[in-house]
């Protein structure tokens, strides 16, 4: 392959996944590397194999789990999972049967690997740097962090991947965010997630691949990377990315399923030269100033509507604007921080890691949920579960008083039975806070789980920088 | 799957010029825990449609129509933003829309409904303006031409190519990629070496 022409990151990784390049009248045939499956998006899917009689092309690159209708509680004494309906057990006994017929290995409710596909993925060494993941899911952006292109697809396309092991796609334009200074104490990769949202905006992304650089991205740890990707499809991109580095290597090394020994080094060595050549060039650059960025929470029924903490609601300019804080029960010129709280939410593929679950943890101990909050922490997967219990963190959320529960999406989609209640107000660590996202008539901030756990201790939207300064 | 072919629209237009529309309104995830992709329509823009005690809201225009005359819906900017759940053109198609007709329309949301015979028609703010200033017109969107009119008025719009002609022709997609086995072993084989 030349090397000549610099190329981006993107580049890099589209270029060396076209089967059959794109003509006016078709797109790219492009192959995928790592096919991850949960319950909700590939039923209709496999129906659609056994209509045309085709089996599942390649299962050894395919991988399936089960996070989104599955209960957070227990079984009870008789053994039953409190499923929320019974079309939801038949929906996860749907996947099962599927995996089951098809040889697709499942991270099941019998495996101490099960959790969020998008935290699940990582652990297990699946995502790999300059790899082509796609999920039935827009968070699959996730694993962009390992400088894989990853993302989400519809159901249609589970059933062409699943088939073919290959995607139609229309290479997308790039669009980079250089994060230059350094992030100040208290604040994390959520609150950049949010920041740079709120200035590219909602649709600001659509048609892009966003490949975040810059100093403030180097510093983050693969958990914040995770976390930053995560939220590209929340400005309208399908995909965002970071270039691999030692850090990325070192996260990496050691995993199950990741290349061991001798041959992870030689991958290692041409995953190191996965970085946007300099004179490359991009359709379009942001910068954002770092340093500037104070803990953000969301006023409005959009990710992009962040604001710093201590800031004031903005006034109604549009009428969208002006429906976001009627439904919000937000009022223009009051302090976010005067906003009285009634659920706090930590957890989902976008903070349900384990530093995050830190993070939360060294706000609560110590200190109480407020009475009349109820505090839910849910940690992204088993893996995570059973490292947070190493570490004493459940005991730190009990004795606060929030409720510790199984991994899932739960009250980041609220199709499990976690929800929030009509008119309720829920700070929450996941990534949409869309009209009814958790349940009907729910109005959604979104913050960091810092915030989250600060706002739970003071049962009002809460800086949580000033339990920073206590404890030093 | 049937693939009817597309051809020329004619319907009347229903506005809803919220922007932003994500598809947790289109259709809200706790009616994703169907394994069919039938029956959604009942449930399309349910929390707009419903109060919370399951009532029907009167005055909200999905609930004052005829769908089967109400085929093209004219949407806010950034319409299917958010989750990439196909149940949202499921949802749109079970209830009788064939086309969305916006200034802007989310990336994995026009992919879904390409594929499932709701066509996303993106046109110019000024057109849009116009054509949604006049809820329930007739429009007419010809895929063929890649043109909408209404009254007197044209707006031309783009269609990506390859699933414009799978659209007009009833190809389906699944079934071509699955032609190009050869060239994806191929590729396997190459890589692998």
């Amino acid at each position: 392959m030349s090397s000549k022409q610099p190329r981006t990151l993107f580049d890099k990784v589209w270029d060396a996944h076209v089967v059959e390049p794109e003509a006016d009248d078709r797109p790219a045939v492009l192959y995928v590397d790592l096919h991850l499956v949960h319950e909700v998006t590939s039923p209709q899917a496999f129906t659609a194999l056994e209509e045309r009689g085709l089996k599942v092309r390649r299962p050894d690159r395919t991988f399936a789990t089960i996070d989104h209708s599955t209960p957070t509680l227990p079984a009870g004494a008789n053994g039953e999972r409190p499923y929320v309906t019974d079309e939801a057990r038949k929906q996860i006994a749907r996947l099962e049967e599927n995996c089951h017929a098809h040889g697709i290995p499942l991270a099941g409710w019998d495996s101490p690997n099960r959790g969020i596909v998008h935290v699940i993925g990582p652990e297990l060494g699946l995502t790999w740097p300059g790899s082509v993941v796609v999920c039935g899911d827009s968070h699959t952006a996730t694993h962009g962090a390992f400088g894989a292109l990853a993302f989400g697809i519809g159901t249609s396309e589970v059933g062409h991947v699943l088939a073919t092991q290959c995607l139609l796609q229309r290479k997308p334009k790039t669009l980079r965010v250089m994060a230059v200074g350094t992030l100040q104490p208290g604040v994390g990769a959520k609150d950049l997630a949010l920041a740079i949202i709120a200035e590219v905006g909602i649709g600001g992304g659509t048609g892009s691949v966003v490949e975040y650089a810059g100093e403030a991205v180097r510093a983050l740890d693969m958990e914040g990377r995770m976390t930053l990707c995560n939220m590209s499809i929340e400005l309208g991109a399908r995909a965002g990315m970071v270039a691999p580095d030692e850090t990325t290597l070192d996260w990496l090394r050691g995993r199950p399923r990741a290349p061991q020994g001798a041959v992870f080094g030689q991958m290692a060595y041409d995953w190191l030269r996965l970085h946007t050549d300099e004179g490359a060039v991009l359709d379009r650059e942001v910068r954002i100033d770092a340093s500037k960025i104070k803990p953000m929470a969301t006023w409005g029924t959009t990710p992009d509507t962040g604001i710093p903490i201590d800031a004031s609601v903005p006034g109604a300019k549009t009428e969208t604007a002006g429906r976001a804080l009627d439904y919000m029960g937000m009022t223009a010129d009051h302090m976010l921080t005067d906003m009285p709280v009634d659920v706090v939410f930590i957890g989902s593929c976008t903070n349900g890691r384990l530093p995050d679950l830190r993070a939360a943890a060294d706000v609560m101990r110590g200190r109480k949920v407020k009475k009349g909050v109820r505090a839910l922490v849910v940690p992204g997967s088993e893996a995570v579960r059973r490292q947070a219990e190493a570490e004493g963190l459940h005991e730190v959320f009990l004795s606060a008083g929030a409720e510790w529960r199984l991994p899932g999406c739960s009250m980041c989609i609220a199709m499990n039975g976690d929800f929030v209640q009509p008119g309720q107000l829920a700070v929450s660590t996941s990534n949409r806070n869309f009209e009814g996202r958790q349940g009907p008539g729910a109005r959604t901030v979104l913050a960091s789980p810092a915030t989250a756990a600060a706002s739970a201790v003071m049962g009002r939207i809460a800086d949580p920088r000033q339990f920073l300064e206590t404890a030093a | 799957m049937s693939n009817e072919p597309f051809g020329v629209l004619s319907s009347r237009t229903v506005v809803l010029s919220n922007e932003n529309i994500d598809t947790d309104q289109i259709i809200p995830a706790r009616f994703l825990t169907t394994t069919s992709r039938q029956g959604l329509g009942k449930h399309a823009f349910n929390d707009w449609r419903y109060d919370k005690e399951g009532r029907e809201v009167k005055d909200f225009v999905l609930n004052r129509i005829a769908p089967c005359a109400h085929r093209i819906l004219v949407a806010g900017r950034n319409f299917g933003c958010g989750s990439s759940r196909e149940h949202a053109p499921w949802a749109l198609a079970d209830f009788g829309f064939r086309a969305v007709v916006s200034t802007e329309i989310a990336d994995i949301f026009t992919s879904n409904a390409l594929k499932n015979g709701v066509l996303p028609v993106v046109i110019d703010q000024a057109s849009w303006d116009l054509l949604a200033a006049r809820p329930g017109e007739n429009a007419i969107i010809d895929l063929e031409a890649c043109e909408l009119r209404f009254g007197i008025h044209v707006a031309k719009f783009k269609v990506e190519s390859f699933a414009r002609r799978c659209l007009l022709d009833g190809v389906d997609t699944m079934g071509w990629l699955v032609g190009r086995m050869p060239a994806i072993e191929a590729y396997e084989k190459q890589r692998a070496a």
